[in-house]
């Protein structure tokens, strides 16, 4: 969902989305992608492709930007120098990964402005999870680990998408998120493996995180020609829940090897399948969170305001640099 | 309404849930400027990315900051991206040639053959 969730697949707009795009330019830009070449920004493409790129990225740009708060809020009381250094670093990763990814998107033809005053409006979306707060050490710990965990496997697939811009964004930052993953396991590991208190508080922010994390790769996908489509253009890299599906075969096996639990009493692989069965999280929920009405939503929001208010008068001064001093007459 | 918020700077800033302040005008907009890494003497500088920036100067701060956070970097170009002339990928066809002159490629030089030639000619004298 960090880039792959909100493509609204609708099967019956396919027709009008291919309608008036010329079939011969069209047929050269799906060979490319199927040779595996990378679409760049100056490129012929479908307008289909670039509204959904542009939705997709913004929305991975947003995540990344308001995915540091409820991290940063653990800075000052993180438990140790060495802590809220590593946690300020990751922090500070997360708002590069932000400006990397708006620098992708703005190549596609939306200003970095408009994409801001989107966000802070309200209008545009960002992963779900981050709209929950995080009231122990142990949340934030979590947090960097499986929440992480989750973008990664959304961002490697993703980084092997068809536009360029957006790859080479996703290379830099798959770099730098296995930093993260190492940091939030072992933040995790020594909760899990220290005194009684210790284990309790990680399982209590396990246990408040999981319908969120479940919720992240977002619903199941609908079968559509639209969603067929985004998968041949190589926007959308695998469905839903095939991404659910390896971040649970990836993780489980880790969070069980603690001897910490799941709270899902159907949690379980299936040996045969080799698929991971579980209960459907409330995707009603989910909707909720998306749409404004998560516990964190209004905040998020309005701290975002609050930083590009107060940084208004830095920026109004660099942008005047150049003009003249004038001494005042009397 | 005042947010409450489990984090006490946020509390202590006392933010309306209702306002809608700080939104950007158009005007607010920075320049691009591409930024170029060498991550060792004696290799290439390489284009990377791009920042948005006032100025050269912060420019360079904002490129060491988003691409410079992992250790290999020992120097950095920022150059504002309306000075960087282009060609079109529609235009890739001045390229096309390119690999057809085979006079400039050491491979096309067979001198062996003519030597060999010659040494037979001149032994069966
Ligand atoms: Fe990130
Ligand atoms: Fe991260």
């Amino acid at each position: 969902m960090y880039g792959n969730a909100y493509i609204e697949n609708d099967g019956n707009k396919v027709n009008s989305i291919l309608a008036d795009e010329d079939p011969i330019k069209l047929a050269e830009f799906e060979a490319r992608i199927a040779a595996g070449d990378k679409i760049e920004p100056k490129d012929w493409m479908p307008k289909e492709y670039r509204k959904q790129l542009v939705r997709m990225i913004e929305q991975h740009a947003h995540s990344e930007i308001i995915g540091s708060l409820p991290e940063g809020t653990w800075i000052t009381r993180a438990p140790g120098f060495r802590r809220k250094l590593a946690l300020m670093a990751k922090v500070q990763d997360e708002v590069g990964h932000a400006q990397l990814l708006y620098s992708a998107a703005e190549t596609l033809g939306k200003s970095r402005e408009d994409m801001t005053n989107d966000l802070i409006n309200g209008k545009s979306k960002y992963s779900n999870v981050f709209n929950y707060p995080a009231p122990t050490w142990a949340d934030s710990a979590v947090i960097a680990w499986l929440i992480d965990a989750g973008a990664i496997v959304n961002q490697l697939a993703n980084s092997k998408g068809s536009y360029g811009p957006y790859c080479r964004a996703l290379d830099r930052i798959c770099a730098e998120e296995s930093f993260h993953l190492k940091y939030g396991h072992d933040n995790v590991v020594f909760l899990a493996t220290g005194t009684p208190v210790q284990r309790a508080m990680v399982q209590e922010a396990l246990n408040r995180w999981w319908e969120p994390i479940m919720h992240f790769f977002g619903p199941p996908d609908k079968a559509s020609q639209h969603s067929e489509i985004l998968m041949r253009w190589k926007v959308k890299m695998g469905s839903n829940d095939s991404m659910r599906q390896t971040f649970l075969n990836m993780y489980v096996p880790k969070i069980w090897d603690l001897g910490l639990t799941l709270p899902d009493p159907n949690l379980r692989k299936n040996e045969e399948t080799g698929q991971w069965e579980y209960t459907e999280p409330d995707w009603d929920t989910f909707k909720q969170v998306i749409n404004g009405n998560g516990p964190c939503n209004k905040e998020r929001l309005a701290v975002r305001r609050m930083a590009e208010e107060n940084g208004r008068w830095v920026r109004k001064a660099l942008m005047n640099k150049s003009e003249e001093y004038v001494t005042p007459l009397a | 309404m005042i947010i409450k918020s489990l984090d006490p700077r946020i509390d202590r800033a006392a933010l309306d849930d209702e306002s809608k302040v700080g939104e950007l005008s158009g005007n607010e907009h920075f320049q691009t400027y591409e930024v170029f890494q060498q991550v060792k003497r004696g290799t290439h500088h390489q284009h990377v990315g791009n920042v948005h920036a006032p100025n050269a100067e912060m420019a360079m701060l904002f490129a060491k900051e988003q691409y410079c956070r992992r250790g290999a970097a020992v120097n950095l170009w920022v150059v504002k991206t309306a000075d960087v002339f282009v060609t079109e990928y529609q235009d890739a066809d001045i390229f096309e040639t390119t690999e057809d002159k085979l006079y400039r490629d050491p491979n096309s030089y067979k001198v062996m053959d003519r030597i060999n030639a010659f040494k037979a000619r001149n032994n069966n004298a």
